[in-house]
């Protein structure tokens, strides 16, 4: 009993800092919201939210059932590779991705070039598409993961066994494929729709104009633009609902971890031949070129910068580093806490979930708005961004580690009580041990994101003290686009780099 | 050796105190402060006699500047606010943060009597097109809606030539506004925050014309030998842009930034600003303007709303271009 008190303590206290942080946010910016009449132009912000939103969800989920069939019964050299890479922009700074889509399909980037060659008129990025086509980008591979996963869980018995009645292969599909998809798809809508309500940095860089605003750009142009402390909190309160609306809709639907690791099975029949191989490699090459040649294009366009860097690129790198490090282990201790306290109480599991209610602008003009009267918003940039980033990867990590936690728990908890093991024992040699690799795996996954992050940041941040992913949008918003690249160069080499390095360390430890 | 360290860390936290060079903060756009903008010369003129050290605060375009402005309130570290203009003047002026200044001479083309801001520019917006490319320009907003032509603009929330653009329709056009805003709708690739991020993207070719000023052209001409960059002369006329600077009332240095109000209107900065910020002066030196002004555009017709009647204007008509843009 006493050892169950002092765990629970530290952990009752986090779940209550959560609740009061996400909730008095909310409840903040309810007050301040000075008149409930939303202008015409906050419903267009709320509609193109919910718009784009959905069409990414769609588009995304549509893309990845072709993508993953083809993954998942076809063998080529470079297979696991190319799987390894779909998790990739899970971890890829937004400002980065947008800087090598912007190369491909921008005005002057080789798809419009073509179309002017055919005589076509150009494509613009910038509004509803542009913003789709980014979304896409995020969240296909996201898809094709999870839908990855669902086949591999279909018992290869059967296929075999479809195959022996004889069954062609549209009856095979409909029968034993369909099920699995009628599950999984709803969830990936929902987990696709969700992350594009909170969109903002791609929206800062190819909404162009009050068209195509999110709410969470809109919250930030009220902020930094207009300075109007009322419609900002409205906007961010609207955002709140809807955030927590769509959570709550969705938390019934069980959601797979799309960015696990461990993908690869032995084929289980014989794969079709024909035209049938034909296409399925024509969606693999079209998939592979559309994930990769944005990433290539940021690393052909920034190799040659990084003979010029731009001022202050040392500071930002510098202050990113420190942001990201800061907030994987605030992250990664206040998850592991949380998992840990989550096994014995429903309500630790749901404090966790919280943040997924809020989003970054959320939070971010909660804090503004409590701490101005005290401190010019400057001077909390660093803190406040960390706070936030930290926050916000939370329920990601607790998802991550609670199952693992609950296995620990069932295995071992009867075992060091009977030893009357102290608490800090059990920690080091029992618990920090089995859960190293979710914990390494999530503390990288909370680095990168922290590192990439442009959100918060561009609320608080003055003309000095720009983290490194402001600095590329800014570099980016001047048009020095080989400083903008050599900049993001090194953003996702340290993103992804310190990816590697946690879920490293995490690897070996459980290892030894 | 702790000692040592000691001894070398107070002298480092002295070391500001000792030194009592004042510092001048001056609040500014971001296109004022680069390499090839009026700021370094502005800098250094008025250093040279000031016995101080100007620093440059950015925050986006003139309208984020005054966001920027009430966001910091009476916190603010700025000393000078240099870039909004008279669309702006009185939002400024009712914040209650500006102290009156001393009136400087000026050879402005429309009267000016505001006792808390000393103009430094000013220039009439146009829209500025490749002459390469583009043979026959609109001849007015109505043309330009009508046309297929590709236009980038700046958002009047944050950008002060967004916010004239706005002006300029609704001084046109009055009620029938909303209507030359749907219309000009499916003209504009893009609203961006500022004039750099509009200029910057047109150059690289992104759209074929940019919401800039008459006298942008001249940059390329004189800068760049280049002639190739026109601004379309519109028959209904052109708005104005009157670009104005001010002295915060909780300034610590009340004296200095009185200097430097008076030190950019007078010959020195004036001449700096006409070939390096691109506008007209406020003041215009006695050797005229530079050789290649000569071949700008001139408007038949100048509008520009009074500092009041902006100011009533501009909730309603960002409200306005919001929903018209929304569509």
């Amino acid at each position: 009993m006493a050892n169950r008190a002092v765990q629970i303590g530290p952990a009752f206290w986090l779940s209550l800092t959560i609740a009061a942080l996400i909730l008095g946010s909310a409840a903040m910016l309810a007050l301040r919201a000075e008149s409930w009449a939303l202008a015409p132009s906050d419903w267009a912000a709320l509609r193109f939210t919910v718009w784009q939103a959905s069409l990414s969800a769609l588009i995304s989920a549509a893309l990845a059932i072709p993508t993953a069939r083809a993954l998942f019964r076809r063998r080529f050299p470079g297979r696991e590779l190319l799987i390894r890479l779909l998790a990739a922009p899970f971890v890829l700074p937004v400002v980065v991705a947008v800087l090598g889509i912007l190369s491909i399909f921008g005005r002057q980037g080789p798809l419009n070039a073509a179309l002017v060659a055919l005589g076509l008129p150009p494509l613009s990025i910038f509004g509803l598409h542009g913003v789709v086509l980014a979304h896409v980008f995020f969240n296909l591979p996201l898809a094709t993961r999870m839908l990855l996963h669902g086949w591999q869980a279909i018992p290869s018995e059967r296929f075999r066994l479809a195959q022996s009645l004889g069954l062609p292969a549209s009856a095979q599909f409909l029968h034993v494929e369909w099920p699995m998809l009628r599950g999984q798809i709803p969830g990936i809508l929902a987990v696709v729709f969700l992350i594009c309500l909170t969109s903002f940095a791609v929206a800062l860089t190819l909404g162009g104009g009050p068209k195509s605003s999110t709410l969470e750009l809109a919250i930030y142009q009220a902020l930094r633009f207009e300075f109007d402390l009322g419609r900002a909190a409205l906007l961010a309160t609207l955002q709140f609902v809807l955030c927590a609306a769509v959570t709550l809709a969705s938390a019934r639907l069980t959601l797979q971890q799309g960015f696990a690791a461990g993908l690869d099975r032995p084929l289980a029949l014989r794969p079709p031949r024909g035209w049938r191989l034909a296409g399925d490699v024509l969606i693999i090459v079209l998939a592979a070129v559309f994930l990769l040649a944005p990433l290539l294009a940021v690393v052909v366009k920034g190799l040659p910068g990084l003979a010029n860097l731009p001022n202050g690129l040392w500071e930002a790198t510098l202050r990113s580093l420190v942001i990201a490090l800061i907030s994987a282990g605030v992250a990664t201790a206040a998850s592991l806490t949380l998992a840990l306290a989550a096994t014995r109480s429903r309500f630790m599991e749901l404090a966790a979930m919280l943040p997924l209610a809020a989003s970054s602008l959320v939070l971010g003009t909660g804090l503004f708005l409590a701490l101005r009267p005290f401190v010019t918003p400057e001077a909390v940039a660093l803190p406040v961004t960390i706070l936030v980033n930290a926050t916000l990867t939370l329920p990601f990590l607790v998802r991550l580690l609670l199952p693992e936690a609950r296995q620990l728990q069932a295995d071992y908890s009867r075992l060091t009580a009977s030893l009357g093991l102290p608490p800090a024992t059990v920690l080091r040699y029992v618990t920090l041990p089995r859960l190293a690799r979710p914990l390494g795996y999530g503390a990288g996954l909370a680095a990168a994101l922290s590192m990439g992050d442009l959100g918060v940041i561009a609320l608080f941040a003055g003309d000095s003290g720009a983290t490194l992913p402001l600095l590329v949008q800014r570099l980016m918003g001047a048009y020095r686009m080989t400083q903008a690249g050599a900049a993001a160069l090194i953003l996702v080499t340290l993103s992804f780099g310190l990816f590697w390095a946690f879920d490293r360390i995490g690897s070996r430890y459980a290892d030894a | 050796m702790n000692t040592k360290l000691l001894a070398a860390g107070l002298a480092f936290l002295a070391s500001p105190a000792l030194a009592e060079t004042p510092v001048l903060t001056v609040l500014t756009y971001d296109s004022f402060t680069p390499e090839w903008g009026p700021g370094p010369a502005i800098e250094k003129g008025f250093e040279a006699t000031c016995g101080c050290d100007v620093q440059y605060v950015t925050a986006g375009d003139g309208a984020a500047v005054l966001a920027r402005l009430k966001l910091e309130g009476a916190q603010s570290k700025a000393d000078v606010v240099l870039g909004l203009d008279t669309n702006l003047t009185a939002d400024a002026t009712a914040t209650g943060l500006f102290a009156p200044v001393a009136a400087q001479p000026n050879t402005l083309p429309v009267p000016f009597e505001d006792a808390n801001f000393v103009p430094f520019d000013w220039g009439y917006f146009a829209f500025v097109y490749d002459n390469t490319k583009l043979t026959t320009p609109p001849k007015s907003m109505q043309e330009l809606a009508a046309s297929d032509l590709k236009i980038v603009i700046e958002d009047p929330r944050s950008s002060t030539p967004g916010l004239g653009l706005l002006m300029w329709v609704k001084a046109v056009y009055g009620d029938q506004a909303a209507q030359v805003w749907a219309d000009l709708a499916d003209n504009i690739v893009t609203v961006t925050p500022g004039w750099s991020e509009a200029y910057g993207m047109f150059l690289e070719g992104g759209a074929d014309m940019v919401l800039s000023y008459t006298t942008s052209p001249a940059y390329h001409l004189i800068a760049e030998n280049d002639a190739s960059k026109s601004a379309a002369l519109f028959d209904e006329g052109h708005y104005m842009q009157v670009e104005v600077a001010g002295k915060l009332a909780a300034s610590q240095q009340p004296a200095l930034a009185d200097a430097f109000l008076a030190y950019l209107a007078g010959d020195e900065a004036q001449a700096a600003l006409i070939t390096t910020n691109w506008m007209y002066p406020a003041k215009t030196p006695a050797a005229g303007l530079p050789k290649g002004f000569e071949t700008l555009i001139q408007p038949a017709k100048s509008l520009l709303m009074s500092a009041a009647d902006a100011q009533g204007a501009r909730g309603a008509a960002i409200e306005e271009w919001q929903t018209a843009l929304s569509k």
